[in-house]
This record gives C-alpha cells, structure tokens and sequence, in this order.
C-alpha cells in the first residue's frame, strides 16, 4: 500500500497536507480540470457558444441534432458520394493523415530507435553517437521544422539549395516537390518527427538493454544461439515490457502532434492533423463548437492510454 | 589468439559503419542550418550550402580551360590581364564572354583544340573573372544574416550596408536601440526569456509543495487523487485552449506574460508533480522519522530535508520545463500572438505569412535552438532523465 511509507511519528494537523496541496490543486483545477468540462460543454454548442449546435444545421442537409459539431468533426473531410470517395477521401482527411503518421511514426522511431541501442552498446563512442541522436529533442519543433524544410527546398530552376534534391538531381532524376505533393509532403514529415523522436526511444530502449542479465545472453551463446537469434528470442522478450511503454508514449505524442505540420506546410496540401484542424477550426475560422468537437475527438482517442498510464502507475505502486 | 582479435574487429566494422553513417544522417540537417547561416544570400541562393568550403564558383573550370595561357593570377598575357578590372567589366555574363572564346586571336581559335565549353561553364567562368580582377570582393562566409535577423531587418541588401550608406528603413535607427526592435529576434529573445524564467519557476515551486505532501504526509484520498493526477499528465493542450482563451478575454489576460506563465504552470503540473513526488518518496523513511523524533515538524523536514535532497530531481524538471516552455510554439501562439512575440513565433511567422528569405530564416532558427543546445551539452544527464520522464506531457 502506498501509504505505508509515511513515518508513523507525523505531528501535523489534518489540514496540513491540503494547504501544501493547494496551490497546486488551484492552478490544475483552473487550467486542466475546468477547461476539459467546458470544451465539452462548448463542443455541443454553435460557433460563439451561445445556442445549441442543433441551431446549425442547414435544412435539406444532413444533421445530427445536438451532435452537430461532432458530424461536422467526423465526416465534414470525407466526400460522401459512395463507398470509393469516402475511402479515397478519408486516407487525405485529418484522421487518415493520423494513421499514416502512427503506423509510420511508431514503427520508424522504435525500429530505428531499437537497432541503434543494441549497435551503440559494442562500440567504445557510445555516449557521443548517443548525444547525436538524442540532440533533436532539445530544438524546438519549429527550428526542426526551418531545418527540414530547407533539407527539402525544392528549387524551380537548375540549381538545387535543398540537399535532398541536390542527391536526386545529382543521381539523374527530377527533382521532388516533397512539401507540395499530397501523400508524399505527408511522409516527409513523418521524417522530421522520426529524427526529432528516435533520440528518446533508443534511450528508454538503451537503458533496458543494459538491465538485460548478461548471464542470460552467455548461457544462450553457449547453447551455440547466433547474435540474430538471441536477439529475437532472449532480447526481445525481456525488455518486451519498455517496448509497450515506448509504443504507447510514442502514440500519445503523434495523436498530439501540431508544431511540425503548422511550421512546414500550416496543414496544406492534404497533411491536415487532428492538432492544425482544431487549430484552423478555432482560430482562423472562429467555429468554436466545431474546434471543441475535434479536441473531444482527439481527447476520446487518448483516454486508453490515460487508461494505460493509470494501470501502469498502479502496478509499479504495487511492487514498491 | 592474436588472430582471434583480429577477428573480432573485422566482425565489429559493419557495426561501426550503421552507427557512424546514422550519426551523420542525424547531424548533417542541423549542419546544413548552420553552415547556412553563415554564407551571404546571393549565394545561398545560387549553390549548396555543402560547397561553402569548395573552391569558389569557377575557379575549377578556369584552372581548366584559362589558366594554362593566362596563368592562375590571369597576368600572364600582357595583352589581356584578365586582372584588370576595367577590361573585366565588359564581360560580366556569359552572353559578352561567348563571342570572345569563339573569336580568334593571332589566327587560331581562342581555345585553341579545346571544345566550347557549355553556357553554365562559361557563366561559372565570368563569375570568376570578377573574382580575379578583384571586382567581386564579396566574403564567402558572414555574419550579416545574423545581425539583421536580430534587428529584424527586411530590405533587400543588408543592416550594416544600408547603415553606412545612410539609408535605414522606417523603423530602424542604426544605434544600439535595434537590437529590441519588436520585428527582430533580438526582442523575441527577450520575449522568450521572460515568458521561461517564471514558468518554469512557479511549476517547480508548486510542485515541491504538492509532492512533499504526496509522499510524506498522510490525507484521505492521497492514491487516488495521486491516480487522477498521473491521468492528467496526458491530456492534450488542444483540449483547454478555446475555455482559457475566454477567460483570458474577460479577465484581460489575452496577450500578457501573466496569462501565459499561469497556463504554463498549469500545465506544467501533473508531471512536475509526479517526477517530485516519485523522487521525494524514493528517500528513505528512516530519514524522515528520526527527523520527526528529533522534533522537526512538517515544515522543517520540507525546507531542511526534502528540498535539498532534491535538488536533482528540481535540476532535470528544471531543465525539462524550461526547454518545453522555450520550445512552445501553440501557447504562445494562442496567448501572446504578435503582441510580444516569443523566438518560435517570430520564426513561424517569418516562415509562414512573410516568407522571410533563407539567410533570415537560418539564422533566426540558429539563434532560437542555440540555448537548447547549450543546456543539452552542459546537463546532458539531468537533461535526458527529465526529458524521458516527461515525454507525453501536454
């Protein structure tokens, strides 16, 4: 139990511990606690927050009464045609976009982040190529994104200023419009949060390598198991549990994710996320219901892993 | 035995390979930012930043084609030095120098077997002729883009040139006073550190107090209340902007330091909070209870126990709340605006609304990820430990 570990001596009144909590409490409560039940009261109101969402709906179109803004949230990118618009329509729409940006995000971050943690630990510059890869997460996402977006200049004329392009016209292709061109502009970007991200995983990955009992891989290796095979077999398994924790971490962040898109492309071009539509929703169009529907959206999507997080907390009490 | 080790470092050499080569695919954006930066716009537009340190435009294909007749300086035929600048003047683009390589000279062609080079050759050959004759004098690296980033600088040549010759734009004086014109990074710099000092203060500051008590005092509700808070640590920021930005509306806040140092001390919470208290409550017990016996009181074991014995755990929040606050972009965005713009702000703007060119927008890039980096390489401990502690917060 938790509480177990308070000193049995304590001389301090009932209301003690409150006034430390206080302040603390006070600036939660006002800025996360309120804020969260007033988005999702406004969430259910017209654009100013002054009438129900019902009030919206234009007639002859389709309506969804007081979920208004939660069918415009939804369905507003898809174009409702038939079945191959909408699935066309759906992998360019913010949700679609989120996807892509997990599945690539996650997979790429760890993936990299892993190979990387199990290679550095056999070379005596570990910690430089470390503090390389790590670097990225001290810039912001806006200077990362300047530093990109010149990596990607795409120049009209012959010359090309944008490394990527200097390689490609180099190699004897043409050149590539990457932040312009749709599904290419969104796996570009992909790019700049992989190497603003791998630097954590490959630490939280580093950090459970070195934990791995070294007695294990020998008795392994004396069984006549290859470096592939231990890897897969005994690695893998035994640091399984930091992998959960970096995947989840890692979608958490995606779902979230606004600097990068905001700063290279301001969500054009069909790499619109949840984070720049609300964005556009609030403050370029002043459709509050409309933004607040989409952060409820965003928030129904990251309560598993509030969920997560909880249940994991309670079990690391569990076994202190 | 010897060739055994042999062995193991031909075995080792594919490993080394992928960690150097990632290492440089790692390093090599940031390098093109910085290097960038340094070279004169006229040239970053015309060639790569990775041939900053090659020899300059031409001098390749001059050394090629000029120099065996007019020698490397181009004084060596008296009847055309070509480091005269007055004969070089005559020829500044390739479209004047073409006729003179197809003309011939004492009966025989310019080039003489050679073939006619190509036009962008050529080009690249009359960009290097003003640098022989010395009318191209121009410096291959600089510090201007800096300067006029920091001042906010925006005509078309640069701050000090337009300075010496007199003719500043509006609103710019040419004294010490530019460095905190509202356009440039110099004040966004000020901006910045205004806004992070505070906030990443009164975080910390609320935070002791709430995970002393988290920790080492007894209440009801301690574990859940405690269970809500780690819960919170992951709400996204998006959620609580349109509820502060109308509250800020009708208390005045929209647009002050104070708005945004409160939202950041908010938000900083949950996570402040948990690292604290998970730090404070890894001490061993016996320290806090013959504190107690000895007669210490709540308060002393805070401020004479806990907080010292802390102070790693406040050096990684510290520098983890200060590079978050630093690096926000959306709640500066949403609450300070254009007003008193903070470094990411002024940089978005300048990429997004006033396609600042890219001699600016290096720069002032360079200049906002500078502090960063310096607190990376000085703490770099402290640094990660917050960093992986507090990944998914806001």
């Amino acid at each position: 139990m938790a509480t177990s570990n308070v000193p049995q001596v304590m001389k301090q009144g009932k209301m003690v511990p409150w006034l430390y909590l206080l302040p603390a409490l006070i600036v939660m409560g006002v800025f996360i606690v309120f804020p969260m039940i007033n988005t999702i009261s406004l969430s259910f109101k017209n654009a100013d927050g002054t009438a129900s969402a019902a009030t919206t709906c234009v007639a002859g179109n389709p309506c969804w009464g007081i979920f208004e803004n939660y069918r415009y949230a939804l369905t507003a990118e898809l174009e409702t045609t038939n079945a191959a618009t909408i699935w066309k329509s759906f992998w360019i729409s913010s949700y679609g976009n989120m996807i892509k940006w997990i599945l690539l995000m996650v997979s790429g971050t760890v993936s990299i982040g892993l190979a990387f943690a199990v290679l550095v630990d056999r070379v005596k510059y570990e910690s430089v190529a470390k503090a390389v890869i790590f670097m990225p997460m001290a810039i912001s996402f806006v200077g990362a994104g300047v530093i990109w977006k010149f990596m990607y200049d795409f120049g009209t004329t012959q010359v090309q200023i944008g490394l990527l392009n200097a390689i490609i016209t180099g190699l004897g292709f043409k050149p590539v419009a990457f932040l312009s061109t749709p599904q290419i502009n969104t796996f570009a970007l992909v790019v700049v949060g992989i190497w603003i991200w791998t630097g954590f995983c490959m630490t939280l990955l580093s950090a459970a390598l070195k934990s791995v009992p070294t007695e294990v891989l020998e008795a392994a290796r004396v069984d006549g198991a290859n470096e592939w095979r231990i890897f897969w077999r005994v690695i893998v398994p035994i640091i399984a549990p930091t992998i959960v924790v970096v995947i989840t971490t890692m979608v958490i962040n995606t779902l979230k994710l606004f600097d990068i898109v905001y700063v290279m492309t301001g969500g054009n071009f069909g790499t619109e996320v949840i984070a720049t539509r609300m964005y556009r929703e609030m403050y370029k169009s002043f459709q509050t219901g409309r933004g607040t529907a989409i952060a409820v959206v965003l928030i129904v999507l990251i309560i598993p892993f509030i969920y997560m997080n909880i249940k994991r907390f309670m079990e690391q009490e569990a076994m202190r | 035995m010897k060739k055994d080790s042999v062995n193991k470092k031909l075995n080792k050499i594919p490993t080394h390979l992928i960690v150097i080569f990632t290492a440089i695919i790692w390093i090599v954006p940031t390098l093109g930012l910085f290097i960038t930066s340094l070279r004169p716009l006229p040239l970053i537009n015309t060639t790569g930043w990775w041939t900053a340190l090659e020899a300059p435009r031409g001098e390749k294909s001059y050394d090629a084609i000029c120099a065996s007749c007019h020698g490397s300086d181009g004084k060596a035929l008296t009847t055309a030095d070509l480091s005269d600048p007055e004969l070089i003047k005559k020829y500044p683009r390739s479209n004047q120098l073409i006729p003179v390589l197809k003309q011939e000279y004492n009966g025989e062609p310019h080039l003489g077997d050679a073939a006619m080079p190509e036009v962008q050759e050529i080009a690249d050959i009359a960009a290097y002729l003003k640098r022989v004759s010395g009318l191209d004098t121009s410096s291959r690296l600089t510090l201007n883009n800096y300067i006029d980033a920091i001042v906010g600088y925006r005509g078309t040549k640069t701050y000090v040139e337009d300075c010496a010759t007199g003719q500043q734009s509006l609103d710019l004086k040419c004294t010490i006073e530019d460095v905190l014109n509202p356009r440039g990074m110099g004040r966004a710099f000020v901006n910045s550190i205004i806004v992070t000092l505070p906030a990443t203060f009164l975080p910390i500051l609320f935070a002791a107090f709430a995970g002393f008590a988290f920790s080492w005092l007894d209440f009801k509700g301690r574990s859940i209340l405690f269970a809500i808070l780690v819960g919170l640590q992951v709400v996204p920021l998006q959620m609580t902007l349109v509820p502060i930005s109308r509250l800020y509306a009708q208390l005045g806040l929209n647009g002050s330091f104070l708005g945004v140092w409160l939202f950041h001390t908010g938000f900083g919470m949950p996570y402040a909070i948990y690292l604290m208290r998970n730090f404070l409550g890894g001490l061993p017990k016996d320290l806090f209870e013959s504190a107690y016996l000895d007669g210490a009181n709540h308060w002393t074991a805070f401020t004479k126990l806990a907080i010292p014995l802390a102070m790693p755990a406040i050096s990684s929040l510290a520098i983890f709340q200060f590079l978050w606050v630093w690096n926000d972009l959306l709640v500066a965005l949403v609450f300070l605006g254009g007003t008193t713009p903070v470094m990411t702000y002024q940089i978005s703007n300048m990429v997004t609304s006033l396609g600042a060119g890219w001699h600016l927008l290096t720069a002032a890039a360079f200049l906002s990820i500078l502090l960063p980096m310096i607190v990376f390489f000085a703490f770099q401990r402290y640094f990660v430990r917050g960093q992986l502690a507090g990944a998914v917060k806001g």
